[in-house]
C-alpha cells in the first residue's frame, strides 16, 4: 500500500490493458532503487494533476553530464513539499542499440545500473527510440554516466537541439523486404555524428530515421526531418507458382497473420488486384503481371503474397525531408527529395546530402524551426537549389499544389526579354 | 577575428544584457560574432561551456545557453 491515496489512478488498473500504474505499484513494493520514495511520490503527484486537471511539472532545468549537452533533461516538480521524491525527477535519454537487441544479461545490467542511481522507472522505449531512465537526482547523474560509459561501453542519446538518436527498423537481421542494411548506416550515422548528437548545433531537434522499405516499420516518413527508405529501381520478383499456390489456398495469405478468424477462400482479384492503387497489376488466372513502371511502393502485394512476390534487387533507398508532429501547421509528412540512392558504405553521398542540409538550416532556419517548416517558409524550390538537384515529377504530392517550380530567367530561352511583337505575330490574345 | 576576442566578446554581450535576459539561443550568438561561421561558433560555444564560462539550459526538447550561474540554478528548483 502506497502512502497517498491514489482512487483516479486506480481506475487505470480496471481495463483489458496493462496498466503503468501496476507497473509502478510493483516498482513501490519490489523495487531496489536507490531513490526509495521516488515511485511512490511519482504516482502522487500524477494523482494531483489528475484532480487539479494541470501538470505539477516544470518545465526543463540546468542539469547535465560533463563535456554533453544533451541526453540528460532536468525535471523538477513543482510541489516538492508534498512530493519530495519528486522534486528533482530528471530524465536520462540512453542510446538504443540499433534495431533495439539486447542480451538479457545487458539489459538486467543496465537496469542495476538505474536502481543502483535513479528511481528504476522506465519507459522502453521513448519515442525517437531510446531508453529512457525517468527520474534521478542530480547528484546521481555523474556517477551514473561514468559507470554506464565504462563499465556498460553505452552511451547517452540526444535531446534539445541536437541530432536526436538514429533509429532504424529490424531490417536485414529479420526481414526479407529490407532493401539495404539500416543497421549498418544506423550505426556509421551515429558514430559519423557524435558531435551533433551530443552538443547542440542546430536552431531545433533534428531526426534522423531508417526504414529498411516502404512498409515503415519505424514510420520515419510521418516522425523524422529526414526520412530513409528502403526501394528498388528494377522489377518486382514474382515467382508465377507461388502466385498459384496462394490462389488454389496452398499457403496463407498474408503469411498466416489474419487467420485467427475465417475470412472465406483468397481472392487474388478483392484482396491483391483490385487493391492497388495505380492498377498496375493484373491476373488472368495463369499469369500475375505487374507494369513495375507505375508502382509506388504501396507493398500491399508484396505483404499479401510474400512467397510469391519480392523486391526487386538493384535496391537502395528513397531519401525524404520535413516529417514534423503538429507544432505551426499540423502534422506534417516527409517530402520526396531523392527518389534513389544507393546505400552501400561508407555512405558518402547520403553524408553529404545531409551535411548540405544541416549548412542551409544553421544560416536559415529561425529558432525552433523544424526543416520542414524551412521548407515550407523559403520554398521546396529553393531546397532543391541548395541541395543541388533538378526537380523531378516524383518529388509531386499533388499537381499546381506540391511544388511549385518556377522558372529562372537564365532557365528560359531568351530570358525575360523576348520580343513580345514576333511572339503575338503567331499566338493571338 | 581571433578566437579569444571572439570568446570575450561573448562574454561581454552576454553580461550587457544578462539584467534583462540569462538565456540564449545558438542562433544569437551567431549574430554576436558574425565574422565566424556558424560551424565555428557552435564548436566555440560548446567549448566555453567545457570551460565553465557558459552553461545549458534545456526544456527537452530545445537547448538554450547562458552565463554560467545566470538565471534561476538548479539550487532554486525546490
Amino acid at each position: 500500500m502506497g502512502k497517498h491515496k491514489t482512487p483516479m489512478l486506480d481506475e487505470l488498473e480496471k481495463g483489458p490493458w496493462p496498466s503503468f500504474v501496476s507497473d509502478i505499484k510493483q516498482q513501490v513494493e519490489n523495487g531496489k532503487h536507490v531513490l526509495k520514495e521516488a515511485p511512490d511520490d511519482l504516482l502522487g503527484v500524477m494523482e494531483l494533476s489528475y484532480e487539479d486537471r494541470v501538470t505539477h511539472w516544470k518545465h526543463g532545468g540546468i542539469v547535465g553530464v560533463f563535456g554533453y549537452g544533451g541526453g540528460i533533461i532536468g525535471r523538477y516538480c513543482d510541489q516538492p513539499t508534498n512530493f519530495p521524491g519528486v522534486a528533482h525527477f530528471h530524465t536520462v535519454r540512453v542510446n538504443q542499440p540499433s534495431s533495439k537487441y539486447y542480451t538479457t544479461k545487458f539489459l538486467g545490467d543496465l537496469l542495476d545500473l538505474w536502481e543502483k542511481h535513479g528511481s528504476g522507472l522506465t519507459n522502453m522505449h521513448g519515442s525517437t527510440g531510446d531508453i529512457v531512465f525517468l527520474g534521478t537526482t542530480t547528484d546521481h547523474l555523474e556517477p551514473l554516466f561514468f559507470e554506464m560509459t565504462h563499465e556498460l561501453n553505452q552511451d547517452l542519446g540526444g535531446s534539445g537541439s541536437n541530432l536526436r538518436t538514429p533509429e532504424c527498423c529490424l531490417g536485414k537481421s529479420r526481414c526479407q523486404y529490407a532493401c539495404y542494411d539500416t543497421q549498418e548506416v544506423c550505426h556509421q550515422l551515429t558514430n559519423e555524428y557524435q558531435d551533433e548528437l551530443h552538443r547542440p548545433a542546430f536552431p531545433y531537434k533534428f531526426k534522423f530515421k531508417f526504414d529498411g522499405c516502404p512498409n515503415g516499420c519505424v514510420a520515419s516518413i510521418a516522425r523524422s526531418d529526414m526520412s530513409v527508405i528502403g526501394t528498388w529501381r528494377d522489377d518486382i520478383r514474382i515467382d508465377q507458382k507461388a502466385v498459384a499456390a496462394y490462389v488454389n489456398g496452398e499457403i496463407k495469405p498474408n503469411a498466416g497473420a489474419h487467420s485467427g478468424r475465417d475470412w472465406g477462400k483468397f481472392d487474388i482479384q478483392k484482396e491483391v488486384i483490385a487493391l492497388c492503387p495505380t492498377n498496375c497489376m493484373c491476373y488472368d488466372g495463369k499469369t500475375l503481371e505487374i507494369n513495375n513502371r507505375e508502382c509506388t511502393r504501396c507493398m500491399h502485394c508484396l505483404n499479401v503474397m510474400p512467397q510469391a512476390l519480392r523486391v526487386g534487387v538493384d535496391q537502395g533507398a528513397s531519401v525524404l525531408f520535413g516529417a514534423k508532429a503538429p507544432i505551426l501547421e499540423g502534422a506534417q509528412m516527409s517530402t520526396l527529395t531523392v527518389p534513389f540512392i544507393p546505400m552501400e558504405p561508407p555512405y558518402d553521398e547520403l553524408k553529404d546530402l545531409i551535411e548540405k542540409v544541416w549548412d542551409w538550416w544553421m544560416e536559415e532556419g529561425k529558432n525552433r524551426e523544424r526543416l520542414g517548416e524551412l521548407i515550407q517558409r523559403k520554398s521546396f524550390q529553393e531546397f532543391l537549389r541548395v541541395l543541388e538537384l533538378d526537380p523531378d515529377p516524383r518529388m509531386v504530392d499533388e499537381p499546381r499544389s506540391n511544388p511549385y517550380i518556377f522558372w529562372k530567367e537564365e532557365e528560359v530561352e531568351g530570358g525575360w526579354t523576348r520580343d513580345i511583337e514576333a511572339y503575338r505575330a503567331k499566338h493571338q490574345r | 577575428m581571433t578566437e579569444d576576442e571572439a570568446r570575450q566578446l561573448i562574454l561581454e554581450t552576454l553580461k550587457s544584457k544578462s539584467k534583462s535576459k540569462s538565456k540564449f539561443y545558438l542562433k544569437d550568438f551567431y549574430a554576436i560574432v558574425p565574422d565566424m561561421k556558424n560551424r565555428e561558433v557552435k564548436n566555440l560555444v560548446n567549448k566555453m561551456v567545457m570551460e565553465g564560462h557558459l552553461e545549458y539550459w534545456s526544456s527537452g526538447s530545445t537547448t538554450l545557453i547562458g552565463l554560467k550561474g545566470m538565471g534561476k540554478q538548479h539550487a532554486e528548483e525546490d
